[in-house]
């Protein structure tokens, strides 16, 4: 069925987008490849913006996937700073906000996901940042520094990196969360504690349970966060971190079925034949686990822009995967493979005081998810029985002294 | 500039000039060679960059961290020579490196 000489154009040019357009050209598709993306520059990595990149530790090109010539080079038609408005499925055609117009024989929705504005006084303060884009990351790097003193909203995982960044930069900083635990709707309490102790033994204050209802300033510039306590946390600078949502808006407005973003199969493909949806922005199905959901994460990205490119080049689908994401906060190594659905146990491996420890979250004797602090055979051994969804045996997965290998055997 | 040549499971090759501080697994990246997926852009905490070293270089590259020694143990189809290429960093020392690829990076 595949079409070699199809045009294919591609919404969104971040890393799954990127991925996507790379793979098809790899994978010898021929036909025209149009990548759109808002941002002024090509594809890149956003994962080390919160990390190695915002402690200098990574330049601007190391970030991109691929250096700008590629797209040229492989004929790939890369059109920067340009949105998309809607799309016209009966013409195949899509409608760009400066007024041009694109066909397309298959279309790849990657539009992602934006982050969650607070609703509050003050949101629009110059220093009230997000950390989603290299721009924002350029802001963030531009404000804060020793003798600053950086306020992050949200102690999800974004919010815990920008923390041990900012402390790298010698700022003083303080976390700010809703939820009287960190981590809350992420991981569980030993992972919760873990995480602030570590925290807290490097600098970082935190006030647990707050609620945040507005950010003061003056002159334009933000000067603090004020709590629904009445207290004012003084700052110079804010990133807010509670969360994203899909950029989905595109393709209800065209009456593709969504749920809590583009619903696809597991070729990427929409109710719409013609039209693909990848990464952050798609609703997915997840076989090992029975469900569908979206997820917000480089591999899922990759994950799907492979199924796509299969599904469009005519090649065998992926083999599937067990989703994993990694974090890095000092010098931690949080390495997640897996989703903590139905979870009945958790039993955790090694001694959290070390800083080199496992949580592994069961449901009867299948492994559902690890969050392995510092323990790679940990986490490449439980992705491995995730995706097997082997039984396990619980004794020896807990006894340190029985080795991940033989816990498998 | 160093020549390096990266060799996929099926025997294509693929010559490419990397340049110097970049990984061997970035050079294999930015020119969109098959084979080396480097699903977490060089963290050190995926193992899809895998690729085997040819012996006469193997001196050269470096030794491994326990961090890729611990990843790659749990790789599969790995041999003495296995290394994470993320973690390879080119220098002039690398000019003429041949590293070819597993069968696939899971």
């Amino acid at each position: 069925m595949s079409d070699p000489a199809a045009h294919v154009v591609i919404l969104g040019a971040g890393h799954a987008g990127g991925t996507l357009a790379a793979l098809l050209r790899q994978q010898g598709h021929e036909g025209p490849i149009t990548l759109v993306g808002e941002e002024p520059i090509p594809p890149y990595q956003r994962p080390p913006l919160s990390k190695a990149w915002l402690k200098g530790e990574a330049d601007a090109d190391s970030l991109a996937l691929k250096p700008l010539e590629f797209y040229a080079e492989h004929n790939i038609d890369f059109r920067p700073a340009t949105r998309a408005k809607r799309l016209e499925r009966s013409r195949q055609v899509v409608h760009l906000e400066d007024g041009g117009v694109i066909a397309y024989d298959l279309l790849a929705i990657a539009t992602g996901a934006r982050a969650i504005a607070l609703p509050i006084p003050g949101a629009d303060l110059s220093g009230v940042m997000f950390l989603r884009t290299a721009a924002d990351a350029e802001q963030l790097k531009a404000t804060i520094g020793p003798g600053r003193t950086l306020a992050v909203v949200g102690g999800g995982y974004i919010g815990l990196e920008v923390a041990a960044s900012g402390r790298a930069l010698g700022a003083e900083v303080v976390v700010l969360e809703r939820e009287d635990r960190l981590l809350a709707r992420v991981a569980c309490d030993t992972l919760s504690s873990f995480f602030k102790g570590y925290h807290e033994q490097r600098g970082v204050d935190f006030e647990l349970g707050c609620s945040v209802v507005g950010f003061e300033g003056r002159d334009g510039f933000v000067t603090g966060v004020r709590l629904a306590d009445g207290r004012l946390i003084a700052c110079d600078a804010v990133v807010v971190g509670v969360g994203a949502q899909p950029n989905d808006e595109i393709a209800r407005d065209a009456g593709l079925d969504c749920a809590r973003g583009v619903v696809v199969d597991l070729e990427a493909r929409t109710s719409d034949p013609n039209i693909f949806a990848i990464g952050d922005v798609a609703h997915r199905p997840m076989p090992i686990y029975g469900r569908m959901f979206r997820m917000e994460s480089v591999p899922n990205a990759l994950e799907q822009a492979k199924q796509a490119a299969a599904a469009i080049t005519g090649r065998p689908a992926p083999a599937g995967e067990a989703p994993w994401q990694w974090s890095d906060q000092y010098d931690l190594k949080l390495q997640i493979a897996g989703y903590a659905f139905d979870v009945d146990e958790i039993l955790v491996r090694g001694d959290p005081a070390t800083a080199k420890f496992a949580v592994f979250h069961l449901k009867g004797d299948q492994l559902q998810s690890v969050e392995a602090i510092n323990s790679p055979p940990e986490f490449m051994m439980g992705k491995q029985l995730i995706l097997s969804r082997r039984a396990v045996d619980k004794a020896r997965l807990a006894d340190p002294s029985v080795s991940m290998k033989e816990v498998a055997a | 500039m160093a020549k390096i040549t990266y060799i996929e499971h099926d025997g294509t090759e693929h010559v490419i000039d990397v340049k110097p501080g970049l990984s061997v697994m970035e050079g294999a990246v930015k020119n969109n060679i098959p084979g080396i997926d480097a699903d977490c852009g060089g963290a050190c905490a995926c193992a899809t960059c895998h690729v085997y070293v040819k012996e006469e270089w193997l001196d050269k590259t470096g030794e491994k961290s326990a961090m890729e020694e611990s990843m790659l143990d749990f790789a599969e189809s790995v041999e003495p020579n296995s290394r994470l290429s993320c973690q390879i960093r080119v220098s002039d020392a690398l000019d003429g490196l041949v590293v070819t690829m597993p069968e696939s990076q899971h």
